[in-house]
């Protein structure tokens, strides 16, 4: 008996580990960011360069980051949901321009609308790195005492909005 | 093999839900000009890179990646390096942003563990079954009893025979 139930339960544990892995994202490595203090910058605004835009500006706020650049393609799929959001006052929308031409991202808000309070140029993705950016578009939720909370990888999707992003920023506006 | 991973990662790409400028934007991968006036620091700046997995193309170190990111993440190493700071200051600049993920040699830690060691205890318990099996295979082959051996000797004798 024994014979047969040892090689089937292994087989078993092997499917449920391959099923598991099949599910994941492999693009999706957890950020070590998470529930610590958002790297400090300061970055000239898209719109108006001469004014700059630093971390704490944002303080006692909860809001959140969004890395975008006109040259992303995912980027136009989560953007129609930002704009939507933006309406709804519910949360600021800062926008990190990842490694952008000033010009294309002017235009490209232009034509697909602006969701952001502000966005600021990180001409040389040197931020990004500091936020260990590796696929655009990402997005930031940071608290009130600008902690990272979490960290959406890819588009920003209708769920992950619903389910998660704004639930954690109504329980952190409310904190 | 490096070709195949290449064109796989290549062609996955668009695929993905993830957009990086290098398909689209620069050829030439600036930062990844070798440092001619410092061979020292050259290699040790092609040493470290080729410790550090590319985020956008998985399979690849920076070293071997022209993402756009690989190449910013060359070029940070490179100006570490002339400011003066170790690998260990480096790698763990790199770890602070990117996780454990961004090192081909994670450290030996708990939520690691099984990634060390899963091998070898399989390795172990494979070895276990395949010696437990072998003794039990002995324990089952009892020498013949004379008669047995004589019986043999008849058959074979026949079998011999017959051709």
């Amino acid at each position: 008996m024994n014979r047969y139930v040892i090689p089937l339960a292994v087989f078993v544990v092997l499917v449920v580990f391959l099923g598991i892995g099949l599910g994941l994202n492999p693009r999706e490595v957890p950020s070590p960011l998470i529930d610590k203090p958002a790297p400090a910058f300061s970055l000239a605004q898209l719109h108006t360069p001469a004014q700059s835009f630093a971390l704490k500006d944002m303080s006692g706020k909860v809001w959140l980051l969004n890395v975008w650049a006109s040259w992303c393609v995912s980027c136009r799929e989560e953007h129609p949901i930002l704009v939507e959001l933006s309406k709804s006052n519910a949360v600021p929308i800062v926008g990190l321009n990842y490694k952008d031409q000033r010009d294309d991202a002017l235009q490209w808000l232009d034509k697909f609308g602006n969701p952001y309070n502000l966005s600021v140029s990180d001409t040389n993705g040197r931020v990004g790195i500091d936020f260990g950016v590796y696929g655009v578009p990402e997005t930031f939720v940071i608290d009130k005492a600008g902690v990272i909370r979490y960290k959406q990888i890819g588009p920003v999707t209708p769920q992950a909005l619903e389910q998660t992003i704004m639930p954690l920023v109504r329980k952190l506006q409310a904190s | 093999m490096r070709v195949v991973i290449l064109l796989l990662c290549i062609s996955g790409m668009p695929l993905a839900a993830f957009a990086q400028q290098s398909a689209q934007q620069q050829s030439t991968p600036q930062g990844a000009q070798p440092m001619a006036d410092d061979p020292v620091a050259n290699a040790r700046a092609v040493h470290l890179a080729a410790k550090l997995r590319c985020l956008v193309c998985q399979n690849q170190s920076i070293a071997e990646s022209n993402a756009d990111l690989a190449i910013d993440l060359k070029r940070q190493i490179r100006e570490q390096i002339a400011a003066g700071r170790s690998d260990e200051e480096i790698t763990g600049f790199m770890v602070e942003r990117y996780g454990d993920f961004v090192l081909y040699s994670p450290p030996v830690k708990a939520v690691t563990l099984l990634l060390w060691f899963g091998p070898l205890s399989l390795l172990v318990v494979g070895l276990y079954v395949l010696l437990r099996n072998l003794r039990r295979r002995g324990a089952a082959e009892s020498p013949l009893s004379e008669e047995q051996k004589r019986a043999a000797a008849v058959l074979l004798k026949d079998g011999g025979g017959r051709q």
